[in-house]
């Protein structure tokens, strides 16, 4: 019975998930992959995943969400669009795989300690915070986090950075911070409200 | 004097019966003015059926009848054949498309039977006014021009000059002979291309009822069915062909070579050259670019040394026009260019080669006289095939090219057979769909080549390690492993697909013919008419049509033969009187029809100050009729007295 | 952390007459860590910035691929999608901001090659820096993935750029490769050897110097090259220069006012052997 509520979970995550890709601008292409393997073969860090783009792709399609989610292959995209721009389906696997990652925090499913997560939800607090994006909090915090250790390694890059004057401590505040609060909320209502179904599949938070 | 209709409601079988009343409309159809007798049937077009609005016909003296059933795109022609098997003028016939635009787009049988009832009323009323148009026939001419000398070509010249007609082969090179005369050998047999296809252009530079065009190509053309006239353009080549005898003196005391474009650049031809020794016509070419004589006004060395005279540098182009009754375009492809694909570094990176300057390295006698050779000189250890070079990609070419595949594992072979170097191969899909195509596949793979299945992102010379320095690395991702392999090569072969011809555009204006999305020729319908076009009379065979094989264009190159020889044995063509009339007396020569006409079918009549319309150039388009303020055109079948008979009946309703 | 790029741009663009305003209130464009958490209202970001350009009726110049790209990708989908666009503008609205689409949004390299123009570049050289060979490293984002800018796999704008100024472009084969960009920071071992790659076939083109278009690339191949050298034993001591700094140096400008002082890897040696003064 167990196996069955998983099952159940899956099944119902997968048809979120499919319409959420569906949803992207251009993410319905996917169904059009011929498995070719360009994407891969064009990633500069496929050979550190443990699913290739291609496989992905694959076992998405399949409904191996799991799988999908919890790899290292979405924290490795570096975003380079290599992929996107060979892939003769003209598929915006670079866009999908942004989509994946948002889905992969949101539904918690990340892959056990990856990092690129946290720096990337350190990275949205201090962007919404101040405006801007400030390195050093960005930084420190990050390496508290996750490898509090290696910020002792970072020291003598950190002291020679700051005395060569390249170390902004105190971030710059725009004064449109609450503007852009503002905004985003009023978005997320005419998303929710529906009279302005959300472009991108499904109603953000 | 009243017209006496015959109406018939057919049931289609339960096409139409299922949600029509067939019953109740025939009924009706009884009571509307002029009707003599309305029936429903089972199925109107078969030969019972049609036997039995013959019979009414003869026995009630019908004087025109309405078949409501399917569209007229279906059986109108057999019901024209019907009534005037009775005696009964074709075109005092109506059809109502009671299926596709009635019963095929509802379910609701009350509401489908209410339309039907309206459609049959909108024909009736119609069909009083229809008139008993004759058909124009005219003589066709039974010469043929055909547009392309590669192997479709001559097969269709063949066929028709055999079967006693004339046949006009144009070619734009100097030689016929297309691009089958630079492979090497063909799949899936091994035949030596040449060998299979000298024998065939012998038979055409000889043959009695072909007049071959060489150098040249069609500027302009016209006419219509049975009747077309087509202007050549004859560039010189500053040799007589009626005095060279082929004795290549010329060509070996020429001084200067150039980089010849049969041999893809990697090998060298003379100003004066035959594009390779089996040329037909074997008469030679001067090319004025490079030709020392043209350039800097020296040398004249062939004139000197020509026996028999026939170097001619003062030659000029010269034009001819030719009438034919039919026109087959035979004029090929063209290869991709591989340098698009800036990735795989072609054009970059020195043994990055293509299919067919493969062919010319393996050929025997091409520029390394059949040894597969680097740039350098030395036979490669290893070599890289790599599949869907330009196809199968959003980026270039959406379509599959359909012979690479099959070209690709041919390659292999050759490298197997003729070196010592591990062969790759890179492939999406392997499509060997033809006869021996997949035993061929399979003789491959005993071969020992590495079949890797994955599309090849890149091609780099910047090495990752030791065993890369100085190769091609070959970057892929083995799809069935789920492995990126860096495969290091000496060579590397693109199989790049086929594209339309570069002057597609030009000649697709010049006979006013359409191309498809991908940009080949259209045909008229891609599986019950390949070799047609919508132009009557102008036919399309081979590699224009679309990427194929050497038996596929054979095949075509037949089939477009047999449409020319039905046509040109028909002796004469029917056109369809459907076309455009001009009341002259209406016309007040405004002239605005004149630039309208797609088909270039009105003129001037400069003394009566009127439009004229050649009748057999009209295709009764209906643009003329649309646009003409006085409203002096009218449409055949078309006329305004029928067209709102029809809206007045639906009206009514 | 890159305030030479910022210092080096502004005096490379007041020497070439190019009016630079800071964008009024700018904030960050939402590229790639914000993206990765929120979508729409990464473009939300983009498009704050769209609106005050068009309200300030100028254009918007961007030094970094990845704002380029992220503020060129928002004004596509406003373009193309409808629904897209009705959302984020009633966003906007709630800041009595409007958006129109009229902003082009384009990479200082781009400007100045294209609409400055050779001449005028030329015109103000005062060094020569003949002989430099530079490795023009371009990354990934400048060119795609809309290849507006110049081609995708092997562009040509900063060569052209660096003959220009008197330098000597190397053949760079890597040249369009990936630095790994953030994953310095999340997955640092991948990221070392990517950067490992660049650095090797630099070297082994014979530069001397390696010209950036984009802060974080400059981060990867010049601040972590130590740590490149740690990881895999290799000894590269390839100074980074930003492509405006090495036009600042031909136009004239100190090293100091460039920023040059600051990097970590010194300039100095390579620079000395080719700055010549014109006059």
């Amino acid at each position: 019975m167990y196996e069955d509520r998983a099952e159940r979970r899956a099944h119902a995550l997968s048809d979120v998930f499919l319409h959420a890709v569906y949803g992207i601008p251009g993410g319905d292409k996917i169904k059009e992959c011929i498995q070719c393997g360009t994407c891969s073969a064009s990633c500069p860090t496929s050979y550190a995943m443990d699913y290739t783009p291609r496989e992905i792709i694959a076992a998405f399609r399949a409904g191996l969400l799991e799988r999908v989610l919890r790899s290292n292959t979405i924290w490795l995209c570096a975003s380079c669009y290599s992929c996107t721009v060979r892939c003769p389906s003209g598929i915006k696997l670079t866009d999908i795989m942004y989509e994946l990652k948002r889905l992969a925090i949101e539904f918690g499913l990340a892959q056990e300690g990856a990092k690129a997560p946290v720096l990337a939800k350190l990275f949205v607090n201090i962007v919404d915070k101040n405006g801007r994006i400030a390195e050093v909090p960005l930084v420190s915090k990050f390496m508290l986090k996750t490898n509090p250790l290696g910020m002792l390694k970072m020291i003598p890059r950190a002291a020679k950075l700051f005395v060569r004057g390249r170390m902004p401590l105190l971030p710059h505040r725009i004064k449109g911070t609450a503007e852009l609060e503002k905004c985003a909320g009023t978005m997320t209502e005419a998303l929710i409200s529906g009279l302005h179904p959300g472009p991108m599949g499904r109603e953000e938070n | 004097m009243a017209e006496k209709i015959g109406v018939y409601i057919c049931h289609c079988g339960t096409n139409i019966g299922k949600t029509v009343d067939c019953k109740a409309v025939a009924e009706y159809a009884c009571l509307l003015p002029n009707v003599v007798v309305a029936r429903d049937y089972q199925y109107t077009c078969s030969d019972p059926g049609q036997e039995m609005i013959k019979n009414d016909i003869r026995e009630l003296g019908l004087t025109r009848v309405v078949v409501a059933s399917c569209s007229p795109l279906m059986h109108e022609p057999t019901f024209r054949r019907a009534v005037e098997g009775a005696g009964l003028n074709p075109f005092l016939f109506q059809m109502a498309n009671i299926r596709e635009q009635c019963s095929w787009i509802t379910e609701d049988r009350e509401l489908a039977t209410a339309r039907a009832k309206v459609i049959v009323s909108a024909a009736v009323m119609r069909v009083n006014f229809n008139e008993p148009l004759q058909v124009q026939k005219v003589p066709v001419n039974p010469n043929v021009l055909i547009v392309g000398g590669g192997i479709t070509g001559i097969e269709a010249a063949l066929q028709i000059a055999d079967s006693g007609k004339k046949v006009y082969l144009v070619e734009k090179e100097a030689t016929i002979g297309g691009f089958m005369a630079r492979f090497d050998k063909t799949f899936p047999t091994l035949d030596c291309a040449a060998c299979i296809l000298t024998p065939k252009m012998v038979s055409v530079g000889q043959h009695p009822n072909i007049e071959l065009l060489s150098y040249s190509d069609v500027t302009d053309f016209s006419g219509y069915v049975g009747n077309f006239t087509a202007r050549i353009r004859r560039r010189p080549r500053y040799v007589d062909e009626d005095k060279c005898t082929g004795c290549g003196q010329c060509e070996q005391k020429c001084p200067l070579s150039v980089p010849s474009e049969f041999e893809c650049g990697l090998g060298k031809r003379k100003a004066i050259y035959r594009p390779f020794p089996q040329a037909v016509p074997s008469t030679p070419v001067i090319d004025r670019e490079h030709c020392l004589c043209f350039t800097k006004g020296v040398c004249k060395v062939c004139q000197k040394f020509c026996p028999r005279g026939a170097i001619d540098f003062e030659q000029e182009e010269k034009y001819v026009d030719v009438q034919v009754g039919s026109v087959i375009l035979a004029t090929g492809f063209d290869l991709f260019d591989a340098s698009r694909i800036k990735e795989y570094g072609y054009g970059r990176l020195p043994n990055v080669i293509t299919s067919l300057e493969f062919e010319r390295l393996t050929h025997a006698s091409g520029p390394t006289a059949g040894k597969i050779l680097l740039r350098n000189g030395k036979p490669p250890e290893s070599v890289a095939i790599v599949h869907c070079v330009g196809s199968r990609d959003l980026n270039y070419n959406e379509y599959c090219s359909r012979v690479c595949c099959m070209y690709s594992l041919k390659t292999a072979h050759l490298v197997h057979e003729k070196t010592e170097a591990k062969v790759y191969e890179f492939y999406i899909d392997m499509r060997a769909f033809g006869k021996g195509y997949e035993e061929f596949y399979k003789r491959l793979l005993h071969e020992d080549v590495t079949f890797i299945r994955g599309r090849v992102a890149e091609v780099t010379d910047v090495p990752q390690n030791l065993s890369e320095k100085g190769k091609l690395i070959v970057v892929a991702e083995d799809t069935l492993l789920g492995i990126v392999r860096r495969v290091p090569v000496d060579l590397v072969v693109l199989s790049v697909g086929l594209e339309p011809r570069r002057d597609v555009v030009q000649v697709a204006h010049t006979f006013r013919i359409s191309r498809s999305k991908d940009g080949f020729f259209l045909e008229k319908h891609p599986k019950l008419a390949p070799v047609s076009t919508a132009g009557d009379g102008i036919f399309i065979a081979g590699s224009c049509q679309g990427p194929k094989d050497i038996p596929d264009s054979v095949a075509q190159g037949a089939a477009a033969a047999a449409n020319v020889l039905s046509l040109v044995d028909r002796r004469e063509v029917e056109l369809e009187p459907t076309i455009a009339l001009i009341h002259e007396e209406s016309c007040s020569g405004c002239k605005i029809c004149i630039g309208l006409c797609p088909y270039n079918a009105i003129s001037f009549d400069e003394a009566g100050k009127r439009a004229v319309i050649a009748t057999a150039l009209c295709k009764g388009c209906g643009v003329c009729v649309a646009a003409c303020p006085s409203g002096a055109i009218e449409q055949q079948n078309f006329t305004g007295r029928q067209l709102l008979a029809e809206v007045e009946a639906i009206c009514a309703q | 952390m890159n305030r030479a790029y910022d210092k080096s741009a502004r005096l490379v663009c007041g020497a070439l007459d190019i009016d630079l305003a800071e964008l009024n209130d700018w904030n960050c464009c939402g590229a790639s860590a914000y993206m990765a958490i929120h979508e729409l209202r990464a473009h939300l970001l983009s498009a704050r910035n769209l609106a005050i350009a068009e309200k300030e009726k100028k254009d918007l110049v961007v030094v970094c691929p990845a704002c380029l790209t992220t503020l060129t990708k928002t004004n596509h989908y406003l373009a193309e999608d409808s629904r897209f666009k009705r959302t984020i503008c009633a966003g906007l609205k709630a800041a009595n901001l409007q958006y129109w689409g009229s902003v082009k949004v384009r990479h200082l390299l781009d400007v100045i090659v294209r609409d400055i123009g050779e001449n005028e570049v030329k015109a103000r050289i005062k060094r020569k820096l003949t002989g430099l060979k530079v490795a023009p490293y371009y990354g990934c984002q400048l060119t795609r993935p809309f290849g507006e800018i110049d081609d995708k796999e092997f562009p040509t704008i900063l060569d052209t750029l660096l003959k220009w100024i008197g330098t000597e472009p190397v053949n760079f084969p890597l040249k369009a490769k990936c630095c790994g960009g953030l994953l310095m920071m999340t997955n640092e071992d991948v990221a070392l050897v990517l950067n490992r790659n660049l650095l090797d076939c630099a070297q082994q083109n014979g530069a001397e110097c390696i010209a950036t278009i984009c802060p974080l690339c400059h981060m990867n191949i010049e601040t972590y090259q130590g740590d490149v050298n740690k990881m895999f034993g290799t000894n590269f001591r390839i100074p980074a220069l930003y492509f405006t700094q090495l036009m600042g140096l031909a136009f004239g400008f100190s090293r100091k006012e460039l920023g040059i002082n600051e990097e970590l890897i010194q300039s100095q040696g390579v620079l000395e052997k080719h700055l010549e003064v014109i006059r």
